[in-house]
């Protein structure tokens, strides 16, 4: 059921702020400082939907703050957002991912003390017994037992099946950003934000979690992520977009990218064809 | 040395209406500490705003039942007073407001300024007729075995004390075991991954302070009544801390183990306290040594020094296995 992301017919300048042909995601005029330092200053950015949209850019481009302003973990200063035409300005972390927005993180935040299934419960969206008046009337099992099974193949496509008892806090590295990635997709969101999904895995782990990437979009979700590893951007991303001191320096798809220079410049250095791995 | 006394003693504290008491409170504080990771230093603030609103409602010729309530609704009001301005910032912030928003309540209900109607530094008393009289045991009779025995007073107390940590215990169970529950855990294990997953971290948190400040605010009624008097000095700080040893020896976020850990507390509290004593008057080099004030003392060392013996050996408390303990494999 892949809907064609974005077809490569599709005439879109390769240009910074370019207007796209269905924004599930549509940033104005964002800003955000810290003391002097203007850590966000986007004037127009828009992120089509149902695409793996790479963001790029050096270490304190503002990419970890662009995240947490547009899930509600950050304020700007100014600006407005919308995703799918509702604004989400000021509005707080957990009704942004309510409204199907949910993010990852840099540092992967597993629940180490619950178990793996019940990390994936603790997100489930409709969930009766997660209020207070729900759990002291009762009444929820029904929907629980549905999230069960909800997570359960949610856990078992990612192949954590065995590990569904164990408490999180015992799975390595790698699995813990399966699980992550698990986790979100039980809030059922329309938009995944993946920060920086392949930090510290090993090769092997980063291919099975690039599959599980394309699988999101393949399954109609839109994803956004933060990545270094220029290998990883080029060989799953539809769409780049380059950041740099807070500003949206490029956007293209990822061959137009890597042959611009202003990127090359921003990103890879100056002293391009040195090598510096 | 009469170690039957000794040993009566620390019976008696458990089943009495103090260990009843202490537990109806660690229960509400397991709630915040064990379950929600909330670091209340000012518990003890909440049992002395329940035991003053019915106190003060009897005193001004309310009824008992009217009293309870308003007890009640004081606490879950100081819960939400508190809670809001604080529960949004960092973890610290609300943990010293805490302890000084206990500290300011206790010296203001000492204060000469409103002794008119707290009593001030005598406090109140008297105001627990209305649940004496309810009392179906004769109130001079005695019950239980010598040297464990009680009066028929005492025996009333801890028929109501019980059974409220008994229904607290199994309300409490209900939440916990519930979606709700759930989500309070995962507030303790990670904030911000329970808020990017959907889930209003605030809310939960004061829900949690409310919910264990009523069971505190039930448990100072508890000692109000038990005792016929209150006074402030009653509510100092290390009320909190004790019950922090108590709610941790007995484990923290497990069901039982705030009643485990009160009992256990409160045993070797006072079977101690009688220790102590008898080893300072029938003891020669004891007595020598100690003089009765300080050979009161020993039974905090002691309190001390099982704490530490626990930290080291079972860091978890001794209701919780030690996987859930030292969940954090990295």
């Amino acid at each position: 059921m892949r809907v064609e992301p974005m077809p490569p017919e599709l005439a879109i300048a390769h240009e910074p702020g370019v207007a796209k042909p269905d924004p599930v995601l549509k940033i104005g005029g964002m800003r955000r400082a810290f003391g002097g330092l203007r850590a966000v200053d986007i004037d127009h950015l828009e992120i089509q939907r149902n695409t793996i949209t790479s963001i790029i850019g050096p270490n304190g481009a503002g990419k970890t703050t662009l995240f947490n302003l547009l899930t509600g973990f950050e304020t700007p200063d100014q600006g407005n957002y919308s995703l799918d035409g509702d604004l989400l300005v000021g509005v707080p972390a957990h009704q942004v991912a309510q409204r199907g927005m949910v993010r990852t993180f840099q540092l992967t935040k597993v629940l180490p003390g619950l178990s793996v299934l019940e990390n994936m419960l603790v997100a489930a969206r409709v969930q009766p017994g997660a209020s207070f008046r729900g759990a002291i009337l009762g009444g929820w099992r029904g929907a629980e037992r549905e999230n069960e099974k909800q997570a359960r193949e949610i856990l078992e496509r990612f192949g954590l099946t065995a590990m569904t008892d164990e408490f999180a806090g015992r799975l390595s590295g790698g699995q813990r950003k399966l699980l992550e990635m698990a986790r979100a997709l039980m809030v059922r969101p329309t938009v995944v934000m993946l920060d920086e999904p392949t930090a510290g895995v090993n090769p092997k782990l980063v291919q099975s979690l690039l599959e599980h990437v394309k699988g999101l979009r393949d399954s109609g979700m839109t994803v956004l992520f933060v990545e270094h590893d220029m290998d990883v951007v080029q060989s799953i991303s539809d769409w780049v977009v380059v950041v740099a001191e807070g500003h949206v320096i490029a956007e293209g798809p990822p061959a137009v990218i890597a042959r611009n220079p202003a990127v090359i410049e921003a990103y890879l250095g100056k002293h391009r064809g040195e090598d510096v791995a | 040395m009469d170690w039957m006394q000794i040993l009566a003693a620390g019976v008696l504290a458990i089943i009495g209406p103090i260990t009843a008491g202490y537990a109806l409170s660690a229960i509400g504080l397991n709630l915040q500490f064990g379950y929600a990771g909330l670091l209340n230093f000012g518990h003890v603030a909440f049992m002395l705003v329940g035991a003053y609103g019915m106190a003060m409602t009897v005193e001004f010729g309310g009824p008992l039942w009217l009293g309870i309530i308003v007890g009640l609704a004081a606490a879950v009001l100081l819960g939400l007073l508190v809670g809001i301005p604080t529960l949004r910032l960092r973890a610290d912030y609300f943990a010293i407001t805490s302890i000084a928003v206990a500290e300011v309540l206790r010296l203001v209900v000492r204060s000469s300024a409103a002794g008119d109607v707290t009593g001030g530094v005598f406090g109140l008393q008297g105001f627990g007729g209305a649940f004496h009289a309810l009392n179906p045991f004769p109130a001079t009779e005695l019950y239980g075995i010598a040297p464990f025995v009680v009066t028929g007073r005492t025996m009333w107390v801890i028929v109501v004390g019980w059974a409220l940590v008994i229904l607290a215990t199994l309300f409490i169970a209900r939440l916990i075991n519930s979606p709700w529950g759930r989500v309070l855990r995962a507030i303790r294990e990670d904030e911000d991954a329970t808020r990017s997953l959907g889930r209003n971290v605030f809310a939960y948190k004061l829900q949690s302070l409310m919910i264990g400040g009523a069971l505190a605010g039930l448990a100072g009624m508890v000692f109000a009544l038990n005792q016929q008097s209150i006074h402030p000095d009653a509510f100092m700080p290390q009320i909190t801390f004790m019950l922090f040893v108590m709610v941790i020896l007995g484990g923290a976020g497990s069901i039982w183990g705030p009643v485990i850990g009160t009992a256990l507390f409160n045993f070797l509290f006072y079977s101690t306290d009688r220790l102590m004593a008898q080893l300072q008057a029938n003891v020669d080099w004891v007595g020598d040594v100690l003089s009765p004030a300080e050979a009161a003392l020993i039974k905090f060392i002691l309190v001390g020094i099982a704490l530490m013996l626990l930290m080291v050996f079972r860091p978890q408390g001794l209701l919780r296995s030690r996987d859930e303990g030292r969940t954090d494999a990295s």
